[in-house]
């Protein structure tokens, strides 16, 4: 179980060939307190880049972008009574989607933790 | 008073300052072949305050006032009364800039006033959450075909063909631009029937109005229904706000949006605008509409107070992905309409819409005895179509040539469509039994 980081602040965390995405602390904490987040339904295709949910804060609405090609097994529904979640567990509990992958040849594109946390001290 | 301050000095100054030889040379850009080679012929110079004075007075002689005489026209824009108190309130100075504010809360005033709208909005048409108001009826129901094509992420816009022709055009001209289909059912007296069978899996919305055009008031539940089995939701549109005084409102009838017209509430005919589109929708697809949204709250000391909510939808803040690009609301119109409102309240409004149905039952009964006209809207609210032995324009002419202004021909909605013989009257409650008796007289003479 690996677990991978996109410039725009999104995790994935891949076990064989399906994953699980997220946003990071760090993106939760510069979106503040989050009201409202729009998940995609079961069964969407999305390729890399593609922008497959909004995460709304008190100062901004956010996409947030596929990681990586893949369909949606399953979204994490209790975040839309309980929005507040991405700010205490954004990579935890908060998780938004669960994807099958459609290329792991796609997950070399990204950061692992420890590049991505010197990408963060650099913002 | 001067209007133009800049002095001749003033403006060889500036010119001098950035290099430019006269004004002209700021339009360099636009191609010689766009600019105007010569001066409009039969436009007029300028001219002083005093002549142009006496210019606009002898063209306003030529307009005849709505309450001049005899008046039945509707589709879309109604002769109501509006009470002193309305214009009272309008214009005292705490609300004379009513506008959508971009420093919202620091105006609590203008916030309450529009939570106040959006309640009785609310509450009018049935539905959860009503916005602060559209520009009008019809831009209301282009954006609701469009709310629905998001909602629903698909692509197909059924239109009635009782839709009025005006916002069946806006809203074409808004799906079209953004990639939606339009389909456009056949003009219909009374057809809302006949889009509960368009639906199919691809359809975004259906949109449906009652009172239709033709003044036919339509269960649209049956339509909801089909809409709803297959994905799909139901727009419910109106031109005449006061008829929700009385029958039942789109919310009842399942309606997913309710997208309508307010002029007639607090609001004269202003020349066919401004008005004030009536937007209003089910909870769970708040976070999809457009326009603005005051919300009520507690402020820090637990105060009541109003802000401007889910501003995170909208154009300043979302950009290119935001719900609309209306960035306002129709503040002054809106004012108008909640004073007009609150001064009614329910019982109020519900007398007004049976006066309002018993002058059209009267003019209904008075035109419909006459030999060779016949009634075409089964069930009608305060206006209805009716055929006449003779082409409706030359009727209308002659009909203005006695002092009645008799309606609308439908063949100037809906030309082409074989509606030539067709006018399409209403009556309110300015409507007198002399009126009546004048339009009978006059058409007398005609047909």
């Amino acid at each position: 179980m690996t677990t991978y980081y996109t410039k725009d602040h999104e995790w994935i965390r891949v076990e064989g060939d399906t994953g699980t995405v997220g946003i990071t602390t760090y993106a939760a904490g510069q979106l503040g307190d989050v009201v409202y987040v729009e998940l995609p339904e079961t069964g969407a295709k999305f390729a890399r880049g593609d922008d497959f949910a909004v995460v709304e804060s008190v100062k901004a609405a956010s996409d947030v972008y596929a990681p990586v090609s893949g369909s949606v097994l399953e979204v994490n529904s209790a975040l839309t009574e309980a929005p507040e979640k991405v700010n205490e567990a954004a990579q935890g509990d908060a998780w938004f989607v669960r994807v099958k992958l459609a290329d792991a040849g796609e997950l070399s594109g990204l950061m692992d933790e420890a590049t991505y946390t010197a990408f963060c001290e650099g913002l | 008073m001067r209007y133009l301050p800049l002095t001749p000095e003033d403006r060889a100054s500036m010119l001098a300052t950035i290099g430019a030889k006269s004004a002209d040379d700021f339009y360099t850009d636009v191609p010689k072949a766009a600019r105007l080679k010569a001066k409009i012929a039969g436009l007029p110079d300028h001219q002083g305050e005093l002549a142009v004075e006496r210019h606009m007075t002898r063209l306003a002689a030529k307009n005849r006032a709505a309450s001049a005489g005899p008046f039945f026209v509707g589709a879309g824009a109604y002769k109501h009364h509006v009470p002193a108190t309305v214009d009272m309130i309008i214009q005292r100075s705490e609300f004379l800039t009513t506008y959508t504010p971009y420093q919202p809360e620091i105006a609590q005033g203008t916030l309450q006033t529009l939570f106040e709208f959006q309640t009785q909005v609310a509450a009018l048409t049935a539905m959860d959450v009503a916005n602060a108001s559209m520009y009008d009826g019809s831009t209301a129901c282009a954006e609701a075909a469009v709310m629905a094509a998001r909602v629903t992420k698909r692509k197909k816009v059924i239109l009635s063909g009782g839709l009025h022709s005006h916002y069946a055009a806006a809203t074409r001209l808004l799906c079209e631009a953004q990639g939606l289909t339009v389909v456009q059912l056949p003009v219909s007296i009374d057809g809302e029937g006949e889009l509960a069978k368009s639906v199919d899996g691809e359809t975004a919305c259906v949109i449906g109005q009652s009172p239709n055009v033709f003044g036919t008031v339509t269960d649209l539940s049956g339509v909801a229904n089909a809409a709803h089995d297959k994905g799909a939701l139901l727009v419910s549109v109106f031109t005449e706000v006061v008829s929700l005084g009385l029958i039942t409102p789109p919310g009842e009838m399942g309606a997913d949006i309710a997208a309508g017209e307010g002029q007639s509430i607090g609001n004269g005919l202003n020349f066919g605008g401004p008005y004030v589109g009536l937007f209003a929708c089910k909870d769970k697809l708040v976070r999809q509409m457009p326009g603005r949204l005051c919300g009520e709250t507690v402020d820090a000391d637990g105060h009541r107070g109003f802000v401007l909510t889910l501003s995170t939808r909208e154009q300043h803040i979302r950009r290119d992905k935001a719900t609309s690009n209306i960035c306002t609301n129709s503040g002054l119109c809106a004012l108008a309409f909640t004073s007009h409102m609150t001064l009614l309240g329910g019982k109020g409004l519900k007398q007004l819409a049976e006066l309002n149905h018993e002058a059209a039952c009267e003019l209904a009964d008075a035109l419909g005895a006459m030999k060779g006209v016949e009634i075409l809207t089964p069930h009608f609210f305060n206006e209805f179509a009716f055929r006449t032995p003779v082409d409706a324009e030359a009727v209308l002419a002659m009909l203005d040539e006695a002092g009645v202004v008799g309606g609308v021909r439908a063949s100037r909605l809906f030309p082409g469509d074989h509606l030539g013989d067709v006018i399409i009257a209403a009556a309110t409650e300015c409507t007198t039994a002399d009126d009546i008796a004048a339009y009978v007289a006059a058409l007398k003479e005609i047909i």
